[in-house]
């Protein structure tokens, strides 16, 4: 049987086609505001990918911010549970999931079967989620991809008030005015994020193994310094940003 | 008075509100709180009050996240230690 | 400060004073001194009156602002610092007036002086460039209850500037436009800045036109700052003070939502602190002088 999933987020949208339990194709595609085209977009894409029609899928399973705009979806998951199962099948010994998106991050306990037994959020603030990051690169005129390692060249702790997207670009920018080199600001701010997780993550509790996903996941700046906060190693899978579209193709595939 | 120390943002609202009309100004929440947050400090009228070190108001959400487990009875060490119940958190 | 455009708002520095008093002819004569993080403001009281007052732009050394706004109020007087017998400094963060006999909170201050200002005024919203306060009040000015929110953008002058930039509409236009719509779109949902500034990208492309889209965001930071200062409770005399007051696109629909409308604070709401601040002295000022009277 084939079974899609798809992860609409705030800033892009993946699809997973699984054959069986075997992945046959894949996407990642920008988000547009039109969630609904950005939707078909990847869709499509990942089907030319797995050499597969629209017909072919028999269930697709949709989760994301965005997860009630696909149309063409059969169910919709939360991208908590989505994020557990994805998880499970990828790391079957991990109890702890820790899951930094662009807009929203998420702290997951499950019980090992996929099933989720608590969670805590970070949402609607854009301070403490990825997009926060995004914002910072923009201010210091860098690539977002540069952020994580130019971090890593920094070992300084600088004090910054960054508690506010807005008011943290203006204190960048008056950083800048005062020759403080870009690493030390970008290590800042990744720990920034880093603390704002951790103290997340410990509301659910760390319970071993622990997994961190997510697109923020692939920002070496931001895994350094959660590893130096949380005390505690974590895996990080090839593609952290294709958990929750994995885990929704999963759930299509096994639902009845 | 009610001072309400904290704040809010799109995340949501985090207040922790003091009652400086119960507040003896006895110290039991400097001692208690295992994030040191408060202080013990006269006041515009000179009676010693608890407040929230400035330092921290601007991060109450992450700061108290450890005495906030999402399961389990919640008890937070500075609401039970204050005897006069002068201190009450909005989250 | 961090600040790229500390000012939200034009104003200009001024000085003020009563020409019809001496102040030679009053026994207590006392002053407050409220120095912001964008404006220094003094104040000088006799007898519980208003003699004078200044406000300057702050300078970067707090003590100099400090000199420098009391100074505004002496200029022409005779009158020298030692006459003053008790000096109260408030402001913003750490307070550093050198010459202040005692420092008091602004929440304080700022109750205190709207309420001297404008009898009556029991509930106070302070919109500032980095901050938004309420304040509920006694008759007497004295402080019930209070927040403060300084650490998200939304609902600041910041925030405003924010969709100023990113709408290219200046700053003092955002108000009469935005009441100049025939439709009002739906408020911007988001609360946090940064995602309201794609939501009003969004409205854009959806054919929303720019005066639309500043009524959806005046609407959604009324409504922000009506949840904050419902916290507080609301109290008929309400008084708007700080940047934002003067933009009528945010203030007529906190009015509309709350169903109170606003009152004027005389004459200039943004002396409130340091009027206060002279007020609290005042009392200092009789308390010493009972004390020493034994
Ligand atoms: S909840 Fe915990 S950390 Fe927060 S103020 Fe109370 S004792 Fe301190
Ligand atoms: S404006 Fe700043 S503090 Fe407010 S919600 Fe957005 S990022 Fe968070």
């Amino acid at each position: 049987m084939v079974s899609a999933g798809i992860d609409v987020g705030a800033e892009t949208v993946k699809v997973v086609i699984l054959n069986g339990d075997k992945i046959v194709g894949r996407s990642i595609v920008r988000g547009g505001l039109d969630r609904s085209k950005s939707s078909d977009e990847a869709m499509d894409e990942a089907l030319k990918s797995a050499g597969l029609s629209r017909g072919d899928v028999e269930r697709t399973v949709a989760t994301g911010i965005g997860r009630k705009e696909v149309e063409f979806a059969t169910a919709v998951a939360t991208e908590i549970a989505a994020d557990a199962r994805g998880v499970t099948i990828l790391f079957p010994s991990v109890r702890t999931i820790i899951d930094v998106g662009a807009e929203e991050a998420r702290g997951i306990k499950t019980d090992g079967t996929g099933k989720v037994t608590d969670f805590a959020k970070n949402e609607k603030c854009a301070a403490g989620v990825g997009s926060f990051v995004g914002s910072m690169a923009r201010a210091l005129e860098i690539q977002l991809e540069d952020m994580g390692p130019l971090s890593l060249e920094s070992d300084k702790e600088i004090p910054m008030n960054v508690t506010c997207v807005v008011f943290a670009e203006s204190e960048v920018v008056s950083l800048i005015h005062a020759k403080v080199p870009k690493p030390d600001i970008a290590r800042a701010i990744h720990g920034a994020i880093a603390t704002r997780t951790t103290s997340m993550v410990r509301r659910v509790g760390i319970e071993k193994e622990v997994v961190f996903i997510g697109g923020v996941a692939k920002n070496p700046g931001v895994v350094e310094s959660l590893k130096r906060h949380l005390g505690v190693d974590f895996l990080i899978p090839e593609e952290p940003q294709m958990v929750g579209a994995m885990g929704a193709a999963i759930i299509a595939a096994t639902a009845n | 008075m009610l001072a309400n120390y904290g704040y809010s943002d799109g995340s949501g609202t985090y207040y922790i509100t003091l009652d400086t009309d119960k507040c003896d100004g006895c110290r039991d929440c400097v001692t208690a709180c295992p994030q040191q947050m408060f202080l013990v400090e006269p006041d515009d009228y000179d009676d010693d009050k608890a407040v929230i070190k400035e330092a921290m108001r601007k991060d109450v959400k992450y700061l108290c996240a450890p005495c906030k487990p999402t399961a389990g009875p919640r008890e937070l060490p500075c609401e039970t230690a204050c005897t006069p119940r002068a201190i009450v958190h909005s989250w | 400060m961090a600040e790229q455009k500390p000012e939200f708002w034009r104003w200009h520095e001024y000085t003020w004073r009563d020409e019809g008093k001496n102040w030679k002819d009053y026994e207590k004569i006392t002053a407050g001194v409220d120095i912001g993080s964008v404006s220094s403001k003094a104040a000088i009281m006799v007898d519980g009156e208003l003699y004078s007052y200044s406000l300057f732009r702050t300078g970067s050394s707090s003590p100099d602002s400090a000199h420098k706004a009391i100074q505004g109020c002496l200029d022409g007087t005779g009158m020298t610092l030692d006459d003053i017998k008790f000096i109260v400094g408030t402001g913003y963060g750490r307070v550093n007036v050198p010459f202040a006999h005692k420092t008091v909170t602004e929440i304080a201050c700022h109750a205190r002086g709207a309420n001297s200002m404008n009898a009556g005024v029991r509930t106070i919203l302070d919109m500032g460039g980095q901050d938004c306060k309420a304040i509920l009040c006694d008759e007497n000015g004295k402080v019930q209850q209070f927040l403060m929110n300084d650490k998200c953008a939304a609902g600041t002058g910041r925030g405003m500037e924010v969709v100023s930039d990113l709408l290219s509409v200046p700053i003092g236009d955002i108000g009469p436009l935005s009441l100049g719509v025939d439709r009002e779109p739906p408020p911007v949902s988001s609360t946090c800045v940064v995602f309201a500034k794609t939501e009003a990208v969004g409205l854009l492309r959806e054919g929303f036109n720019v005066a639309e889209v500043l009524a959806a965001y005046c609407a959604a930071m009324a409504h922000r700052v009506v949840t904050l200062i419902q916290r507080v409770g609301v109290k008929k005399e309400f008084a708007i003070t700080g940047g934002i007051s003067k933009n009528a696109g945010v203030v007529k629909r906190i009015e509309k939502e709350l169903g109170v409308e606003a009152v004027e604070i005389a004459p200039d709401a943004q002396l409130a602190g340091a009027i206060g601040a002279a007020n609290f002295a005042k009392d200092l000022l009789a308390k010493q002088m009972a004390r020493a009277a034994g």
